[in-house]
């Protein structure tokens, strides 16, 4: 009987998480060995939202190519958009005027806070704290208002072409955001009050999850999630593009690399992303809002690589071209495909509970993981 | 036969005596017991549709929403038309699993809660059963829905409805210890556990301002641990549907989900009802000793009033728990019970008896 019973133990009980699951954000699938609540290991299997972009984009030319990339990171959508259009304008050689490069670094940002808020709603709603999904939404609102009247979409917008923009910001738009900054510093005082503060939700994410900064760095984990565990990775800081060579800003680092770590860096840098706008936004210079470009772009032959830092972490794009108008290949570097690798490392031996809190504090969205 | 809205005693008697008179004792009972038990399910289904629809309605106004505001006006239909989809929906069998107790399951739960309502005192007079042994009763037969909750997790043959039974299985096994005595220590202070006589004795002031600090610790206790009881947030790891999905009741469907939805804000109206008669007064106006004039003037509002505005108030309290929490954690939950309020109550039944025995309670 003993036997029996120590048989039983050491068995371990397989359960799939996902692919239709509330807390995996979308179709990925965790394959969980568990013993008791105490998860022994995770294994990520993706593929079930795979399109295929890479391969699309070598019959694409690059004005088109801008709207594929809109979907791999839809939260991050223009700061995507960044990427691919800086890498087409270093291999041409073009300097496109300083009124597009405020433009797309205030439209980042705001793509920033936007992901960042959404990233806060669906944290709260892991943890079991379904208020806070109401209020981040609540918050989020105005950004997309703004972002709809000036590019006419709301969650991809596609607003960014090689050369420069798809048509000018509207007349309204400084007024606007301007406001929301007013209004948002306000309401990100709730979010602290509403879950920072909590203690159930301290004692679910203080200590858990924890990635060590040599981890992070073998593992590829950047962004909040890396910084979270003091890995210096913030590519607006240390590669500058757009305005972000010349606006003050921090860097945030925290060093305890658990789920409550990761979680303090996104809230703050919403607060920097804050700072960042509202140096820009007085000062956007007049000009034109784009280069005169043929119609047809035909990078010149040779290999182009552009990182940007997207609100999930590094974001890059590699282009081969062989100087025709279509790329002859090219390679996205998406960050939550990382990010999501150091997930067995951080669940390990922790309880399920844990394991949502853990996916909630790296924010993945699976499009950009399956691309 | 006078029919008094202040005391139901007369008009129970007049049908009892009207019963006697026209037949023998045997069908007297038969029909008593068919009335009331009508009496109850009608009372139950009326509490259940109205709960669902306030608790939607006040986490809306937590959320910045509008909540229900469709079918009827201000959407007070809602609740019934959710009823009437989830009668008409199929009833989902899995393969492979154990038949007769998945569809036994939700009917223990739902029995459970009922028992548990017959014995709660509604006003003056109007109560099933009132005995000696009343508390103790509430808290045995309540305690019997986590037997419905383990099989239904156990019989469905899945994965996720396992794991929320059993954490279910150690919640309420562990709260309960927390429910009871924080009652026993109301029962040290009332010195008796029928709840017609504990309604009694709160006639010169409620417990929780006669029972000194002990009776405020008591009733915290109470709260967190009904709460628990009862599987709602931020309690509900049970179903935690970020983790589990549903939890044991995955794969209910239809009607048998209705019961276990319809049972999990029953089970929080009992817990409230008991909360108000134990600690609140129950029906018991507000009463402050010396003030003749203030005692009249509470005495005109019918002891029902009194009964639906406690238990409502505290039903508030519980809906706001569990829309401004997040959730604990299986073992965060173990120790909350295990190493804080355990060794805390029990100190605080010894309080209360050290209290009752100088006679320092009021």
């Amino acid at each position: 009987m003993a036997e029996i019973i120590q048989d039983i133990q050491e068995q371990e009980y397989i359960i799939n998480m996902g692919p239709q699951h509330p807390s995996t954000h979308g179709v990925l699938r965790l394959v969980l060995s568990l013993r008791g609540e105490t998860v022994l290991s995770v294994q990520p299997h993706c593929g079930y939202i795979h399109r295929g972009i890479e391969k699309m984009c070598e019959r694409l030319t690059y004005q088109q190519i801008i709207h594929l990339t809109d979907r791999l990171d839809y939260l991050s959508a223009h700061i995507n958009n960044h990427a691919v259009c800086m890498a087409v304008e270093t291999a041409l050689g073009i300097e496109i005027p300083e009124r597009v490069k405020y433009i797309r670094t205030i439209m980042d940002e705001l793509a920033r806070i936007a992901s960042h808020q959404l990233w806060w709603c669906s944290f709260g709603m892991d943890l079991g704290a379904l208020t806070a999904f109401f209020y981040g939404l609540r918050d989020r609102e105005p950004i997309l208002d703004i972002f709809e009247e000036s590019t006419g979409g709301r969650l991809i917008q596609s607003y960014y072409t090689p050369g420069g923009l798809m048509k000018d910001i509207h007349p309204d738009f400084q007024k606007r955001v301007k406001d929301y900054i007013i209004y948002f510093r306000k309401k990100i005082g709730e979010y602290d009050q509403l879950l920072s503060g909590n203690v159930i939700m301290n004692q679910r994410t203080q200590g858990i999850g924890k990635l060590t900064k040599e981890e992070a760095i073998s593992f590829g984990v950047t962004g909040p999630s890396g910084r979270g565990s003091g890995f210096e990775c913030d590519v607006r800081k240390h590669r500058p593009y757009g305005m972000y060579g010349k606006v003050e800003f921090k860097e945030i680092l925290r060093s305890e690399g658990d789920a409550f770590a990761r979680y303090m860096v996104r809230m703050d840098e919403m607060r920097e992303s804050l700072n960042i706008i509202e140096q820009l936004i007085d000062n956007i210079p007049a000009g034109d809002f784009t280069v005169k470009m043929k119609p047809v772009i035909k990078l010149p032959e040779g290999e182009y690589y552009q990182r940007v830092e997207a609100a999930r972490g590094e974001f890059g794009v590699f282009i081969s071209s062989k100087g025709e108008k279509y790329p002859y290949r090219i390679k996205l570097r998406s960050p939550n495909f990382s990010n999501l690798s150091a997930l067995h490392t951080m669940a390990n031996g922790q309880k399920i509970a844990d394991l949502v809190a853990i996916g909630a504090s790296l924010d993945y969205v699976i499009p950009d993981i399956d691309r | 036969m006078e029919f008094n809205i202040y005391d139901f005693t007369s008009f129970t008697k007049w049908i009892d005596e009207s019963l006697n008179a026209a037949m023998s004792p045997f069908w007297v009972m038969i029909t008593e017991m068919a009335i009331i038990g009508v009496a109850i399910l009608a009372f139950y289904a009326l509490v259940g549709l109205f709960l669902v629809y306030a608790e939607r309605k006040v986490c809306a106004f937590m959320q910045n929403r509008v909540g229900p505001n469709r079918v009827g006006p201000f959407g007070i239909f809602q609740t019934i038309a959710d009823l009437l989809k989830l009668l008409m929906k199929e009833l989902v069998y899995i393969k492979n699993a154990d038949k007769l107790l998945f569809n036994i399951a939700p009917f223990i739960v739902i029995t459970a809660s009922f028992l548990a309502i017959a014995a709660i005192p509604f006003a003056r007079g109007l109560h099933a059963i009132d005995f000696n042994i009343g508390i103790f009763y509430v808290v045995a037969v309540s305690s019997l829905g986590v037997i419905g909750i383990l099989l239904a997790g156990w019989s469905s043959n899945s994965k996720y409805s396992l794991i929320g039974a059993m954490r279910s299985g150690a919640q309420i096994v562990s709260y309960e210890l927390s429910v009871g005595l924080s009652l026993i220590t109301m029962v040290v202070l009332a010195g008796s556990m029928q709840l017609s006589t504990i309604v009694e004795a709160q006639a010169n002031g409620w417990f929780i301002f006669t029972g000194h600090v002990p009776a405020v610790i008591a009733f915290v206790i109470f709260l967190i641990a009904s709460t628990a009881e009862t599987n709602r947030g931020p309690f509900d790891l049970a179903e935690a549907e970020s983790e589990l999905t549903a939890g044991f009741h995955t794969e209910y469907s239809g009607i048998r989900f209705a019961f276990f939805f319809l049972a999990e804000y029953m089970n929080m109206f009992i817990v409230a009802s008991i909360a108000a008669t134990v600690f609140w007064g129950g029906w018991m106006p507000f009463h402050v000793p010396g003030w003749e004039g203030f005692n009249t003037v509470m005495d005109y509002i019918p002891p029902f009033i009194w009964y639906i505005g406690k238990t409502a108030v505290i039903i508030f309290i519980l809906m706001l728990f569990k829309w401004t929490f997040p959730r604990l954690r299986i073992d965060q939950l173990l120790t909350l019970e295990w190493k804080y309020l355990l060794p805390i109550n029990l100190f605080n039944v010894v309080l209360m008896a050290f209290i009752v025995l100088m006679g320092w309670h009021w």
